[in-house]
C-alpha cells in the first residue's frame, strides 16, 4: 500500500517521509501503551499507601524507594523487618507457587488431552467425527459466564470446591486448543501413519511416538496461550478457591486491594512482580504465540 | 462396556485388547475425555442453568416457579442498566477495537514501517498482564487523588482535580481506554496475520491496472481479509457481552457508583454469588445466552458468513 507511483530512481527519496510518518505512528502508540507499565514500574518505588490514595503518575522529581520491594522479599530477608511484612511476604510466595503449581498442571494436562481428542478427530474417519467436531465449534460459541454458576454448583456437589482439580478440569478440554491441533494435524501427510502401521506400531503408539514430535511447534504455541490465560485466570478460580491458603496469585493480589488487604505496599510491588514470569515466557517464544494465537482467524 | 466383559472372564481379555488396538475402536477411545467433558461441563450444567431458572433455588431446596424470574426480571431495573451496559460496551468496543486494529495492521504490513517486530512485541505486552493488574494501573492512574496521571495533566491546564471514576462518561473514558490498551496490539496481530495470507500477486496485478493505495484497500483488502472480521467481530461481541472483571477492578468491586459499571455478567455473579440467589441469576444467564446468540446470527446474516461451514473446510 506504499505510495510507488513515482519512477523507480527517486523512489527512496520519495519514501523517507512516508516511512518516517508510518513508523511515528508507532513511535507514539507503543509509547502510549508503554506508558501505564512504566508508570507501574516507577510506583512499585514510591510509597505503597500513597500511590493508592493519591495515584499514580510518572513523576520522577521525589526520590525512588526500595520499601515496597524490601516488604515484597521480607520472607527471605528478614532482618530489621516488621511481623507483618514478612506475613504478608509469606502469603504473597504462597499465591505465587499455588500459581506456578495450578498453571504448570493446567498446561500439562490441557495439551495432552486436547492433543489426544484433536488426533482422535482428525486421523480417523468414524460415525460420529462430524457432530463432534460440531459439537467442539458449538462450546466455543457459548460464552464460559453463562455456565459459570451452575457450573460452580456442580463443581461444589462433587467436592472439587478449594482444589486445583476443580479449577481445571471444567476447562481440560479446551475447545479453542483441540480445534488448533486439529488445523495443524490437518496440514500432516496421513501416509505417516500407514507407513507405521506397516511397521507394526499399534494405533496410540503412532499417537505418541510418531505423531506426537511432528507436532511440537503446535504444542508451543498452545503450551504459552495456555500457561498465560491459566496465570492470569481470575473469575473461575475466585469462586472455586475458599482458603487465603489456596489462593491464586491474581485472587490474592485482589485481595490486598479490598480495604481490609491494607498492604499496599506489598500490592504495587507484588503486582509487577507477577508479570514477571509471563513476559520472560513471553519474551523467549512470542513468535509461537503469535502463530497460535492467530491460527483461528487466518483459517477460521 | 469393555469393563464388564472383562469380569466375565480371562479368555475375552485378548479378544477386549485387540478391539481396543483396532483401527476402527481407536479413534472412539481418543475422544473419550471430550465427550465426558462435554457431558459433565458442558451440557449439563447448560441444562441445569436453565431449569434452575425456572425455580426458587435457596439453601439446598428447589421450587418451581415457572417463568416467574422472568418476569421479575422485566421489572428490574438494576437488571436493565446491567444490559444497557454490557450491549453499550460491546458496541464501542466493536468501533473502537476494529478499525483501529485494521488500519493499524494494514500500516504495519506496508513497506514503509521501520522495526515491525519491536513495535509487535511492545503492542502484545499489556495482553500479558492480569486484569488484577491493568486494572490496578488504570484505576491509579485515573485516581481522585492529585498524584493520578490524569489530574497530573489537569493541574498542568490549570484546573482542579476531578473524580475521574464518578461519572458515567469519565469512567466510560477509563473503562474503554483500559479495554483498548490491552486488545489494540491483539487485534492488530490477527489481521497482520489476516493480512499475510492475502497473495501479493492479487496487489501486483491490481498495480498495474493502476489501481492506487486507497483502492486497493477497499477493493482487494478488505474483502480478501472478511474472515479475520468476522472471526476478531465474533470475539469481540463475546468478550463485549460478558466484561465483568474489568468493571470490577476499576471500580474495585461490584458497586460502582449509581451502577455506572454494572454488567449482564457483574449482576449475574452479584445475584448468584453475593447474594446465594442461584434461580435468579441463572434467569440473568439464560438471558445473557439469548442476546449472544441473536447477535451472533444478526452478525452472520450481515457479513453473509456461516463460519460454522467456514472453520470446517
Amino acid at each position: 500500500m506504499a505510495k510507488n507511483t513515482d519512477a523507480p530512481k527517486s523512489l527512496a527519496s520519495a519514501r523517507k517521509v512516508p516511512t518516517i510518518l508510518a513508523t511515528g505512528v508507532f513511535v507514539i502508540i507503543c509509547g502510549l501503551i508503554a506508558f501505564p507499565l512504566v508508570a507501574g514500574l516507577i510506583g512499585s518505588f514510591r510509597p505503597g499507601s500513597e500511590i493508592v490514595s493519591q495515584g499514580l503518575s510518572i513523576d520522577l522529581s521525589k526520590p525512588l524507594i526500595l520499601d515496597n520491594y524490601r516488604a515484597l522479599f521480607a520472607k527471605f530477608f528478614p532482618a530489621g523487618m516488621d511481623d507483618a511484612s514478612i506475613v504478608g511476604s509469606n502469603n504473597y510466595f504462597m499465591w505465587y507457587k499455588n500459581s506456578l503449581v495450578l498453571t504448570i498442571t493446567t498446561v500439562v494436562l490441557t495439551l495432552l488431552v486436547c492433543y489426544f481428542v484433536a488426533y482422535g478427530l482428525t486421523m480417523y474417519k468414524f460415525k460420529l467425527q462430524g457432530f463432534l467436531f460440531f459439537m467442539v465449534i458449538a462450546t466455543m460459541s457459548v460464552p464460559f459466564e453463562i455456565l459459570m454458576l451452575p457450573l460452580y454448583q456442580e463443581v461444589t456437589t462433587l467436592g472439587l470446591i478449594n482444589t486445583n482439580a476443580g479449577v481445571f478440569l471444567p476447562g481440560l478440554c479446551a475447545a479453542s486448543t483441540i480445534f488448533f491441533f486439529r488445523q495443524y494435524m490437518m496440514s500432516l501427510p496421513k501416509e505417516l501413519l500407514d507407513a507405521a502401521r506397516v511397521d507394526g506400531c499399534t494405533e496410540y503408539g503412532i499417537a505418541v511416538k510418531i505423531m506426537m514430535p511432528v507436532t511440537k511447534p503446535a504444542f508451543a504455541s498452545m503450551a504459552i496461550l495456555c500457561a498465560m490465560g491459566s496465570w492470569n485466570n481470575m473469575l473461575w478460580p475466585m469462586m472455586v478457591f475458599r482458603d487465603t491458603s489456596k489462593f491464586t496469585l491474581q485472587i490474592g493480589l485482589n485481595t490486598l486491594l479490598t480495604p481490609y488487604g491494607n498492604n499496599y505496599a506489598l500490592l504495587i510491588s507484588g503486582s509487577m512482580f507477577g508479570i514477571i514470569p509471563i513476559l520472560i515466557v513471553y519474551l523467549i517464544f512470542n513468535q509461537y504465540l503469535v502463530d497460535g494465537m492467530t491460527s483461528g482467524a487466518v483459517k477460521g | 462396556m469393555y469393563s464388564r466383559v472383562l469380569l466375565i472372564g480371562g479368555i475375552t481379555v485378548n479378544k477386549v485388547k485387540k478391539m481396543l488396538y483396532s483401527q476402527k475402536v481407536a479413534p472412539y477411545v481418543f475422544v473419550v475425555p471430550f465427550v465426558l467433558s462435554l457431558i459433565i461441563f458442558w451440557a449439563y450444567p447448560l441444562v441445569s442453568g436453565i431449569v434452575m431458572s425456572t425455580q426458587d433455588v435457596s439453601f439446598g431446596s428447589r421450587t418451581f416457579v415457572g417463568a416467574q424470574q422472568y418476569s421479575k426480571l422485566l421489572s428490574d431495573p438494576f437488571f436493565k442498566t446491567a444490559v444497557f451496559n454490557s450491549i453499550e460496551y460491546m458496541l464501542l468496543t466493536l468501533l473502537l477495537l476494529i478499525p483501529i486494529p485494521l488500519l493499524l495492521a494494514v500500516l504495519m504490513e506496508s513497506r514503509l514501517t521501520k522495526a515491525k517486530g519491536f513495535w509487535k512485541v511492545i503492542m502484545y505486552m499489556p495482553a500479558l498482564t492480569s486484569v488484577v493488574i491493568s486494572g490496578l494501573l488504570f484505576r491509579l492512574m485515573f485516581s481522585e487523588g492529585d498524584n493520578g496521571q490524569m489530574n497530573v495533566i489537569l493541574h498542568w491546564l490549570g484546573q482542579p482535580s476531578f473524580a475521574w471514576l464518578k461519572t458515567k462518561f469519565t469512567g466510560w473514558c477509563a473503562l474503554l481506554l483500559l479495554c483498548m490498551w490491552r486488545w489494540t496490539g491483539v487485534n492488530m496481530l490477527y489481521f497482520v496475520a489476516g493480512l499475510k495470507s492475502i497473495d501479493n500477486s492479487v496487489y501486483e496485478s491490481a498495480e498495474i491496472d493502476g489501481a492506487n493505495g486507497i483502492k486497493k484497500f477497499w477493493y482487494i483488502t478488505l474483502p480478501l481479509i472478511k474472515p479475520t472480521t468476522v472471526y476478531v467481530i465474533t470475539i469481540s461481541v463475546f468478550a463485549g457481552l460478558s466484561m465483568f472483571l474489568e468493571s470490577f477492578m476499576l471500580w474495585n468491586g461490584n458497586s460502582s457508583p449509581k451502577n455506572i459499571g454494572l454488567t449482564i455478567v457483574g449482576y449475574l455473579y452479584k445475584r448468584g454469588i453475593e447474594k446465594n440467589d442461584m434461580g435468579y441469576a441463572c434467569a440473568v444467564g439464560v438471558v445473557l445466552m439469548v442476546i449472544a446468540l441473536i447477535i451472533n446470527f444478526i452478525q452472520l446474516f450481515a457479513t453473509g458468513t456461516l463460519s460454522f461451514k467456514k472453520k470446517e473446510d
